[in-house]
């Protein structure tokens, strides 16, 4: 009887297609990933049916579960306007690079006398930053001075932009530069505290909100 | 794994030195490692949807709210918002101390499930006449016999109607977002046009009290 002959060697196994493959989803992920800035806050918010796409644009307050107040202006541009004016009318000092980091970061939260601080703290540890928001209380209105200048600043860039882009022989739609503002509540966060900042922008004269929500399916019947 | 490179050639005795003859396989593991390793992270990493908005259209603020009369409006339900509860009544607000034609005004207890009680079927059986009708106007749209503007016009004229449902949101201090939200989702697949929020009055929140 002939003894099965073992096959010698190393066995091998052709990898290529695989490696292909790999590094052709690598690519893909790499270039669709758009990823998320740190945030201070996490915010758990509702859903609903609603398919509209969150703008470009925009100003946005979130608030957080226990009611704290955080802001946050979407264009570099107005938001470096934005703390200029807001440090000039709180004759608050702040270095020229700390301005211009200011203008890339996210949502912040914090009073201005915090600013300096919560500034000089390291990116990472912001988050843990002890706060309790932005004060929107009647006698200290400090969000209602944010978004003021916000909505002055992202009104002149988003003029700016849409003047290019008709520049560019498109023919744009002023509506799609507007500044857009943008409410976002957690689930558990009551109802008042939300009243309270609707009531600064319905003082500024800025009625048009958008709540912020995870999309749900629509129910058929 | 790949291929384990073997040493080709190797020493011989004597003669002539000859050119390797090894493989040319390289070892791909380490590579390979890499690119799996970058790939879980990205999958793992982005975020495909982006969130959504909800639009929602808030009363302009009057400085001089004295002289400032409800306006009467048909149809209307007002809805209070308590914790997680829902309740409503419909038409105009009776105190105990003045009641109306049918008694003072009483709140019923809604949910958002999908039972009888659920604001979803209340608003559906109370806005039949616009959900029908969009119905309609959805299907010319589909058909492409009227534009988008006049498909926006005609929607906006049907919410405004004398049988279509306008609706007050009120809500006490201790309503949550979550609720509030949810129910401005429902108003607008119901096709609710007309959403006011607004504020309690003394009389409402008596019941409400009570109802707690």
């Amino acid at each position: 009887m002939p003894k099965i002959k073992m096959p010698k060697g190393t066995p091998s196994i052709d990898m290529t297609p695989m490696v292909d493959l790999a590094f052709l989803l690598v690519t893909f992920f790499m270039l669709t990933a758009s990823f998320r800035n740190a945030e201070p806050v996490t915010v758990e918010t509702p859903s609903s049916i609603s398919d509209k796409i969150i703008p470009e644009n925009i100003l946005m307050v979130t608030l957080d579960k226990d009611g704290r107040v955080f802001f946050n202006l979407s264009d570099a541009e107005a938001r470096k306007e934005m703390l200029n004016n807001m440090l000039q009318k709180y004759k608050i000092g702040l270095s020229p690079e700390k301005i211009e980091e200011f203008s890339f970061m996210s949502t912040f939260g914090c009073t201005m006398q915090e600013l300096p601080a919560y500034m000089n703290t390291e990116a990472a540890k912001r988050a843990s930053f002890p706060t309790k928001g932005i004060p929107t209380d009647s006698t200290k209105n400090e969000l209602l001075d944010w978004l003021s200048f916000a909505a002055t600043a992202a009104g002149n860039t988003g003029r700016t932009a849409f003047e290019e882009a008709k520049l560019k022989g498109a023919e744009p739609k002023m509506e799609d530069f507007k500044p857009k503002f943008i409410l976002r509540v957690d689930s558990k966060t009551l109802y008042k505290d939300a009243q309270v900042v609707i009531d600064v922008f319905r003082e500024l004269n800025l009625n048009n909100l958008n709540f912020v929500t995870s999309a749900e399916a629509i129910p058929v019947n | 794994m790949a291929q384990i490179a073997e040493s080709g050639g190797g020493d011989h005795g004597k003669g002539k030195k000859r050119a390797k003859k090894g493989s040319t396989h390289v070892d791909m593991t380490p590579m390979v490692d890499l690119a799996f390793l970058l790939l879980t992270f990205f999958v793992l990493t982005s975020t495909f949807s982006k969130p959504k908005v909800m639009p929602l259209n808030y009363p302009a603020k009057v400085k001089d709210e004295t002289d400032v009369k409800p306006p009467k409006a048909n149809n209307v339900v007002t809805f209070l918002l308590t914790d997680d509860k829902v309740y409503y009544y419909r038409g105009e607000f009776y105190p105990k101390s003045r009641p109306g034609a049918n008694g003072p005004t009483e709140l019923s207890e809604a949910d958002f499930g999908s039972g009888e009680n659920s604001v979803r079927k209340l608003l559906a059986s109370w806005n039949e006449y616009v959900i029908k009708n969009k119905v309609e106007l959805d299907k010319k749209l589909d058909a492409k016999q009227i534009a988008d503007t006049t498909y926006e016009r005609k929607l906006n004229d049907l919410t405004v109607k004398r049988e279509a449902v306008k609706v007050l949101i009120k809500t006490d201090d201790k309503a949550l977002c979550k609720s509030f939200i949810d129910l401005v989702d429902e108003l607008k697949i119901a096709s609710v046009g007309v959403i006011a929020p607004t504020d309690l009055s003394a009389g409402e929140k008596e019941l409400l009290k009570a109802k707690n």
